[in-house]
């Protein structure tokens, strides 16, 4: 391999290392055990997000519908448990239940209606964003608060849901690991095992190659992309149960950000070892940089509002590094 | 004759990294004269023409043009200073998404001195000059994405014609097209000939060969390796210099089979057309060739079950056969290598192992899981079995020829048996050598199945199969064993009965 394989294939893992060295020699308490919880936490939702919208990459679509799907169960879990006063379970089955219908929606205007992917779930993202606020007619959803016909709902959070947000496990240290970094890591785990080593997952990669070649090799090629879309929309939801549980209430407002930071970390991922295409290990790598980089920065004392930018550079400079450098991009 | 070269090469040299593709060529071509390159794939025919075309930089030597210098830096100036190419790929000479009459007119959009602003009529009377001029006989109206293969490249032609050449390339213009279309495209050759443009013409097909060459230049590995103008030329020299060995035509000696593997009874599988009825027999290898466009695809379709038939029934072992997909026909033991290895077979991000296994991943896996190891092993064997060159089963298929691209393709459905194995035009784009030899892979694994082509060109039918069915009309109109055919009787029945000819 020449030097500039090398720079393709492990220019990013290089940098990742860099950056963590930088800061643990400029930043005081970056390197502890702490800290890197509180990293892997803060990029826990997003990066099940980001793996559920790898499913959707691999078989050469998008899902631009993953935030509103995860806000849309949040407000879901909120609302069974605070106004139908139902417990945990019924509460994670809901919202479950709402990212596959979703992702199933997805597929079918996709496969079925023909409907170019970006402009389907653009416009399913359009969609939640409104349907989720119907039903308390655009307020957040808290013990306490008064419906539209002037009862008050005095449902609340379950300890078991809650715990879903606030529990840690212990590790070496008690109370050290969050289940949503479990989740995480699970997670990923499992889709990456899925795409990888599974002849489903060989499949969905031949569908986003050449979908007439996969056809005439007898892959029912519309039931795996609907698939996809169903994985996309379920990881969704899990991201969706995990924020409500973090938040305890169904705030209306949050959320804003879990559509791009997901994609953003899926679109770096396909750097990440001269990939060049979506992969699942390089997808949880993607979320990673970015939380370790904005982790860093904050401990530098970095403002809060050069966040965005800070991660806006780290994405074009991954899809260089996949499309210009690696010349895969070139077909 | 030296004198006159209106285009000269000489010494080219190119190489990429470490492999040298084209060592020192020395090429001459004359104004009015058809010079025909015979080269097999990986000889270096291609990059030859792409570099002339302005594609790739020269590694070395020197090009001239009527007597300049001649160092086009990018397509677009090779086109402006007369060198004109019409790629093999021709979906690169076309834009789909735009009707025939802007395509044809394209290239009068850009550069200096084009209007600002899009004349859709002067663009069309622009389109109709250039369209009668060649006699092309497509509604200009159409959109380039629903016209055939064989119209898309006869515009893609007519696109490069509109530029008036000095010098004209064409690559394989003819593998694609019919007979008929092939014969109105020699016409226009001899035109442009006759009004002293120099042609570079790059074919495999001696029956193009023998009708258009004034002079035969052969390449192999990167040098010419044969230079024939005198007349009569020595067509075999030429195709001796191409391949570096004599080259001998087994006599087919035609089996006939004993049992029956798939029985078509009454099949229609198009509007109007006479039904079809056919027996394919364990052990014969059966061809059936016809003009482009006349249901040899489609039948090829029907029976791999991606296409349901108007009417009639399959049986196959005796048993209904009634593929609802192509997941039903593999099922069954159908197999199919489809036509256009580009778009309906290669998968382009994985490499030659992931694509040898794709139909079969459920077989080798257990629990959906898949079996890296018995995976690995297949490709290896297949690669042995079918001589397919690369430096391991790793290779991603873009590093291949297109001749090993095709034995990639017929080697993915040979890891498995087959009870009736279908091959879709699969001698399009090979060289004669990767054609020989996947010809004589199928001959010597025929037992235990039957095996059905489907080929345009009448030589590859004869120097496969057992048996020879002529399709016309989205029918079945003659059948021969391949043993002392009546040439005339099958050329007249390809030539089609009553094919628009009471007009």
């Amino acid at each position: 391999m020449t030097l500039r394989d090398h720079a393709i294939r492990y220019g990013f893992i290089v940098l990742l290392f860099g950056l963590v060295a930088y800061f643990a020699i400029s930043a005081d308490g970056f390197v502890s055990p702490q800290s890197a919880v509180f990293i892997f936490q803060s990029v826990a939702i997003t990066g099940v997000l980001a793996l559920g919208v790898t499913a959707t990459l691999v078989v050469g679509g998008f899902d631009l519908s993953i935030g509103s799907v995860a806000t849309s169960a949040m407000m879901a879990a909120a609302y069974v448990m605070v106004v139908l006063e139902q417990n945990a379970f019924v509460a994670v089955v809901v919202c479950l239940s709402i990212g596959a219908i979703v992702g199933l929606i997805n597929g079918w205007l996709i496969v079925y209606m023909r409907v170019p992917d970006l402009l389907a779930t653009l416009g399913m993202m359009f969609l939640l964003v409104g349907l989720q606020r119907i039903p308390t007619e655009g307020r957040s959803i808290a013990t306490g608060m008064t419906m539209p016909d002037g009862s008050v709902a005095n449902g609340k959070f379950s300890d078991a849901f809650l715990a879903l947000g606030r529990h840690r496990f212990d590790f070496f240290i008690p109370n050290l690991i969050p289940v949503s970094v479990v989740m995480l890591l699970v997670l990923a785990l499992l889709i990456w095992f899925f795409l990888e080593y599974t002849r489903f997952g060989r499949m969905m990669y031949a569908v986003g190659s050449n979908e007439r070649a996969a056809e005439l090799a007898g892959a029912p090629v519309k039931a795996y992309k609907i698939w996809a879309y169903i994985i996309s929309g379920v990881f969704a939801s899990i991201g969706g149960i995990l924020l409500a549980a973090r938040l305890g209430r169904g705030d209306i407002a949050s959320g804003n950000n879990l559509l791009l930071d997901a994609v953003a970390a899926a679109l770096i991922g396909y750097a990440v070892l001269g990939a060049a295409k979506p992969n699942a290990f390089g997808t949880a790598v993607g979320a990673l940089f970015v939380g370790i980089l904005l982790q860093g920065l904050t401990m530098m004392n970095a403002p809060y509002y050069t966040q965005d930018f800070v991660k806006g550079v780290v994405l074009v400079v991954a899809l260089v590094f996949t499309f210009a450098l690696s010349g895969k991009g070139r077909s | 004759m030296i004198g006159n070269a209106v285009f000269r090469v000489e010494g080219l040299r190119k190489s990429f990294g470490r492999n040298e593709v084209l060592g020192g060529i020395a090429l001459d071509l004359h104004a009015g004269e058809v010079t025909v390159l015979m080269g097999a794939n990986g000889a270096g025919k291609s990059t030859l023409v792409k570099i002339v075309s302005g594609v790739y930089e020269r590694g070395g030597g020197t090009m001239t043009l009527a007597g300049r210098e001649f160092t086009p830096g990018t397509p677009a100036e090779a086109i402006r200073a007369g060198v004109v190419t019409v790629h093999q790929n021709i979906n690169d000479g076309v834009i789909a998404d735009l009707d025939v009459a802007t395509n044809l007119t394209l290239d009068r959009l850009t550069g200096r001195g084009a209007p600002t602003l899009f004349n859709p009529a002067r663009v069309r009377r622009e389109a109709k000059a250039v369209a009668d001029r060649m006699g092309l006989a497509i509604d200009l109206k159409a959109r380039v994405s629903d016209l055939s293969l064989a119209d898309r490249q006869m515009v893609a032609i007519a696109r490069a014609l509109a530029h008036q050449p000095k010098v004209l390339i064409l690559d394989e213009p003819t593998s694609s097209l019919s007979s008929a279309e092939a014969d109105r495209l020699f016409a226009l050759v001899d035109r442009l000939r006759e009004q002293g443009v120099a042609i570079l013409y790059i074919s495999h097909r001696m029956s193009d060969i023998r009708r258009l060459a004034d002079r035969i230049v052969s390449m192999r590995d990167g040098v010419v390796s044969g230079a024939f103008d005198t007349k009569p030329l020595d067509y075999e020299g030429a195709v001796n210099a191409m391949l570096g060995r004599k080259i001998h035509l087994d006599r087919i000696v035609a089996r006939s089979s004993a049992r029956a593997v798939m029985t078509i009874e009454g099949l229609r599988i198009g509007q109007g057309a006479k039904p079809i009825s056919l027996t394919l027999g364990d052990g014969e290898v059966v061809a059936i060739t016809g003009l482009v466009g006349v249901g040899k695809t489609a039948l090829a379709e029907t029976l791999f079950g991606v296409r349901r038939p108007l009417a009639g029934t399959m049986a196959m072992n005796g048993k209904l056969y009634a593929p609802r997909s192509a997941g039903d026909a593999i099922a069954a033991g159908v197999f199919l290598v489809a036509k256009d290895r580009a778009t309906s077979g290669i998968v382009g991000g994985f490499n030659i192992e992931r694509n040898v296994s794709l139909p079969f991943l459920r077989r080798m896996s257990s629990l959906s899981v898949l079996n890296r190891r018995l995976e690995r092993a297949t490709a290896r064997r297949q690669i042995e079995q079918l001589g397919i060159v690369c430096r391991s089963e790793k290779d991603e298929m873009s590093a291949l020829s297109g001749g090993n691209q095709q034995k990639v393709m017929v080697a993915r459905w040979m890891a498995q048996n087959a009870a009736l194995f279908i091959l879709d035009e699969p001698f399009q784009g090979v060289d004669i050598s990767a054609r020989r030899d996947i010809a004589a892979k199928l001959r010597a694994s025929a037992n235990g199945r039957a095996t059905l082509l489907f080929v345009t060109e009448l030589d590859e039918a004869l120097e496969t199969a057992d048996r020879i069915l002529v399709m016309s009309e989205h029918t079945i109109v003659g059948e021969h064993r391949n043993a002392d055919i009546d040439l005339d009787r099958l050329l007249a029945e390809v030539a089609g009965g009553p094919l628009h000819s009471a007009a």
